[in-house]
């Protein structure tokens, strides 16, 4: 009863919360997912500027970075928040493959050390986000463990979770069997890279907000 | 050669969570293939990769893992409610947890009915370590 009790009050404070100040809206997923991709789509479409660094390497992005004061209006709706992207996460990360795809053994060593840190870093910071957006390359397994512990690490905290099922341009793209991997939350497929859905993206995120 | 370690909840029903991720770490990180019987905590999953990325080295390379599901996703809310009270009265004993060394096990390839383990090539693996 108290528990339910405070759970209440937390929602009410949290939601006041929300339309005072600007909520953290994470970006989050397994490397090469896209979630700088999609940082800079929306960072460009509503502040004229990009976020980061994109490459086909993984561990690109191996600090959090954040864009304040984002500000999206659509059909009479407004939303403002503080973009956080994220180091994608994994369980292992090798510099021989950063070797194989052509750096300097020094160089490789480094990104390696960097990229462990970025995921420690992205773990640390998953309990403080409002809302996240699970980036997840539809041309891959979506039952990889590390969606599923970050998706069942925001359940458990009740942060709200919206699912984008990015690269639906390419051929090997299978939309559907990431909706039936998580059937329980809303997924929505784009293309970060071309634009392909991406309205359709803006009007789960206002929902998200809701 | 192959070695998969079996561990019992009951090995880990009375530790700490770092006592657990501690244990199943230091048995993946001896080259050993981790089959727990039941799950972690989703904090804990969340932790165990944390503590894994703190060790990472030139020897280890990190882990795979994988959960397997002891109630299905589509199962009934009764079956669910059930299992739920089971769980919370014996621990998350329901279902696996398969934790294998990123150097052994190089994919571990999932689906709702079906989980296939993937190794590396081990003599490659020992060539390399002589190399050294």
């Amino acid at each position: 009863m108290i528990k339910a009790f405070k759970k209440i009050i937390n929602r009410i404070f949290r939601n006041v919360f929300a339309k005072k100040k600007h909520v953290k809206l994470g970006l989050y997923g397994p490397p090469n997912g896209g979630k700088t991709t999609l940082a800079n789509r929306v960072c460009h479409d509503w502040i004229g500027e990009d976020m980061g660094t994109v490459s086909s390497m993984a561990h690109e992005t191996r600090e959090i970075q954040i864009k304040e004061q984002i500000n999206i209006k659509s059909k009479g709706k407004e939303i403002t928040f503080n973009l956080v992207d994220t180091p994608g996460i994994a369980t292992k990360i090798d510099y021989e493959d950063f070797l194989k795809a052509g750096m300097k053994e020094t160089q490789a060593k480094k990104r390696a050390k960097e990229a462990t840190k970025g995921v420690i870093d992205a773990i640390k910071w998953l309990d403080d986000m409002d809302s996240v957006i699970v980036v997840i390359d539809s041309t891959e397994d979506p039952y990889s463990q590390v969606n599923i512990t970050i998706i069942g690490n925001l359940a458990a905290r009740n942060i709200p979770v919206l699912i984008v099922a990015n690269k639906i341009d390419l051929k090997k793209s299978k939309l559907k069997k990431i909706e039936n991997a998580f059937p329980q939350y809303k997924v929505v497929g784009i293309s970060a890279k071309y634009g392909n859905n991406i309205n359709d993206f803006y009007d789960e995120l206002f929902n998200l907000f809701d | 050669m192959l070695i998969l370690r079996f561990v019992a909840y009951s090995e880990i029903e009375n530790l700490t969570s770092i006592g657990r991720i501690r244990k199943l770490l230091n048995i993946a990180k001896e080259d050993k293939i981790v089959v727990l019987q039941g799950k972690l905590k989703k904090e804990e999953e969340k932790e165990l990769i944390k503590a894994t990325m703190e060790e990472i080295n030139f020897e280890f390379k990190g882990i795979e893992l994988a959960v397997i599901e002891g109630t299905p996703n589509d199962s009934t809310g009764f079956l669910r409610l059930k299992q739920s009270l089971i769980s919370r009265v014996l621990g998350d004993r329901q279902g696996f947890t398969i934790i294998g060394p990123a150097s052994i096990v190089k994919e571990i390839k999932k689906n709702p009915k079906k989980i296939e383990l993937l190794t590396n090539d081990m003599n490659s693996k020992r060539k390399k370590r002589s190399n050294k």
